[in-house]
């Protein structure tokens, strides 16, 4: 018999469980917890698209679509596209629906990585983009950032992680953890970067309907940048739409092309259910979007002050519904904070370091919770810095 | 013209007519004085009409009963159906008062003890009036939902503790 030294692959081995996968064991202990650990929408998804759906489920839509998805809601897409960044994407060939941004990000990664080829991330970042790079058969090469630069990246950065084995850029703006954005000039330069170097873009919008302080620049609306970049979105988050699982990606003929070919083979198409249910989001969603979008900002000032106020340093946001407050005046880890806080006040953060080493020394606490509960939690918080900083 | 923050203000006060001047500040971005001056010209206005509590009297084990009458008029002329309307909402017992569009004209919201106390409002006091054609009585049954506010409990949040 052949020997072997169990059946999981190498490749899935040597990925690191995930900080939040332990996280969340660990809560479930404990009873009465405020969370501020949860990456979507407090709001359920708005009736008139759960009622499209159950409308759909009785006209019997429930076989499977083309691999591209609906026409009618890749028409929706390109539409939005033009109405809000001017560009023009042929529902035909240009827009692929998928099983959210998740899968969107997957298909990217495999559609364009030949082994070992490097993709330059910036952390604090999303927990998928190392893992689903490295699944791939690539190279994530990390740039940090902090608090100091606003978590932003600069165009040197990116010049100094390039090497010959470059293929792309990863970008995230506004971010998950820490809610940076970056205004169109400095997406500006590092475009420039990205055309000087011939690299690919993968740009990762999905927050992109919650920009604060200013409207939202995609990626692919700067000079030169459409052509070179994967553009995915979805309406997780725009939509309080997580447990639909729909997203899509746009981007040139060739690569939706390449990713189509893995997507029909793997997942074969989304959702038809979800699908219809996203096209009555784009047609007649948007009163519901400035609802969720205005209560999200008012959320964003009362914890930002009020982490402030505890003495949790903490930056205004330009987006998504995440703060990224630092903690190190405590002198404890992320971790040891976060488990300490949950422990003694029944407040759930999660640690800085699940997005990324860089993220050592701060917590992520998402405002996607009622007013009243975010009070709460910044009450217990309060106690808790003052018990901590009293002691030593 | 409402600028957007006195409309994000007023917003906020209709859902909670409590709610300290200090918190909208932080909420909408302002200075606590400059919502403080923002609303006091917004009821100086006229645009905050009044601050109200809503009450399940049902619950306080108090009788009360509502009734949508609707009310078919013959307006008067130059004046329409304002003259009607004002009339009626005279009344203490009437509680809201609206002129419609479609098959009847005024829809008058009635507040009384009993079915019998409403019953007798409408025959004795409202039917009588001039210019007054016909009535239809609907008494509520059961409230589910009043000004934007659901009664039932909440639903209870489906989401996992922390998620990505
Ligand atoms: C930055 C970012 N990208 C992608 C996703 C996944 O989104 P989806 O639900 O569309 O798969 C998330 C969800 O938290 C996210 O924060």
């Amino acid at each position: 018999m052949l020997k072997r030294n169990g059946f999981v692959s190498k490749a899935v081995q040597d990925i690191p469980p995930s900080g939040i996968r332990k996280f969340f064991d660990l809560i479930t202990t404990i009873k009465d917890v405020i969370s501020l650990g949860i990456g979507e929408p407090d709001f359920v998804t708005p009736w008139h698209i759960r009622d499209m759906a159950i409308y759909s489920l009785e006209q019997g839509y429930t076989s499977y679509t083309s691999n591209a998805g609906l026409i009618e809601l890749r028409q929706g897409i390109s539409e939005h596209l033009f109405n809000n960044y001017g560009l023009q994407y042929s529902p035909q060939d240009e827009i692929l629906i998928t099983v959210g941004v998740s899968e969107g990000l997957d298909l990217a990664l495999r559609a364009i990585i030949n082994p070992g080829d490097e993709v330059i991330i910036p952390e604090p970042c999303y927990v998928s983009y190392k893992p689903c790079t490295i699944f791939a058969g690539g190279k994530p090469v990390v740039i940090p950032t902090d608090a100091d630069t606003g978590f932003k990246i600069t165009p040197r950065q990116v010049e100094e992680a390039i090497t010959d084995r470059t293929k792309a850029l990863l970008l995230s703006y506004p971010s998950n953890p820490t809610g940076a954005t970056m205004s169109k000039e400095e997406l500006m330069k590092i475009a420039n970067v990205v055309a000087k170097y011939n690299l690919l873009v993968i740009s990762d919008e999905i927050y992109s309907r919650f920009t604060y302080d200013m409207p939202p620049t995609s990626f692919v609306s700067l000079a030169g940048m459409k052509e070179r970049t994967i553009l995915l979105n979805g309406f997780s988050k725009a939509y309080a739409m997580t447990g639909w699982r729909i997203g899509y990606a746009a981007g040139n003929k060739e690569i939706i092309a390449a990713m189509t070919k893995i997507h029909q083979y793997t997942m074969l198409c989304a959702s038809i259910i979800s699908q219809k249910a996203a096209i009555e989001a784009l047609r007649n969603g948007k009163s519901a979007v400035e609802e969720m979008y205005n209560e999200y900002n008012q959320r964003r000032r009362v914890i930002v002050r009020g982490l402030n106020e505890i003495g949790l340093k903490c930056q205004m946001p330009g987006g998504a519904f995440y703060v990224f407050p630092s903690i190190k005046t405590t002198g404890l880890t992320s971790e040891a904070f976060a488990e300490k806080l949950l422990f003694e006040e029944k407040v759930a953060v999660v640690p800085g370091t699940a997005f990324g080493d860089c993220g050592e020394g701060y917590i992520r606490c998402s405002y996607a919770t009622s007013l009243e509960k975010i009070e709460e939690a910044l009450e217990r918080m309060g106690k808790f810095v003052r018990n901590l900083l009293n002691k030593v | 013209m409402l600028e957007a923050k006195d409309k994000e203000i007023l917003k906020i006060l209709e859902r909670d007519a409590k709610i300290k001047s200090e918190k909208i500040a932080t909420m909408v971005g302002l200075s606590p004085a400059e919502v403080t001056a923002k609303i006091k010209e917004l009821e100086d206005k006229g645009i905050i009409v009044q601050y109200k509590t809503i009450i399940d009297w049902e619950k306080a084990g108090e009788e009360v009963v509502y009734a949508f009458i609707e009310v078919k008029v013959t307006p008067e002329r130059d004046v329409g159906f304002d003259a009607v309307a004002k009339r009626i909402y005279k009344f203490p017992e009437v509680h809201s008062l609206y002129l419609l569009s479609g098959t009847y004209d005024l829809s008058v919201v009635v507040e009384g003890k009993s079915m019998k106390e409403i019953a007798y409002f409408v025959a004795e006091k409202l039917a009588t009036l001039d210019n007054i054609q016909g009535t239809v009585s609907h008494f509520i049954l059961k409230k589910y939902k009043i000004d934007g506010k659901v009664l039932e409990p909440e639903e209870e949040d489906k989401r996992l503790a922390v998620t990505p």
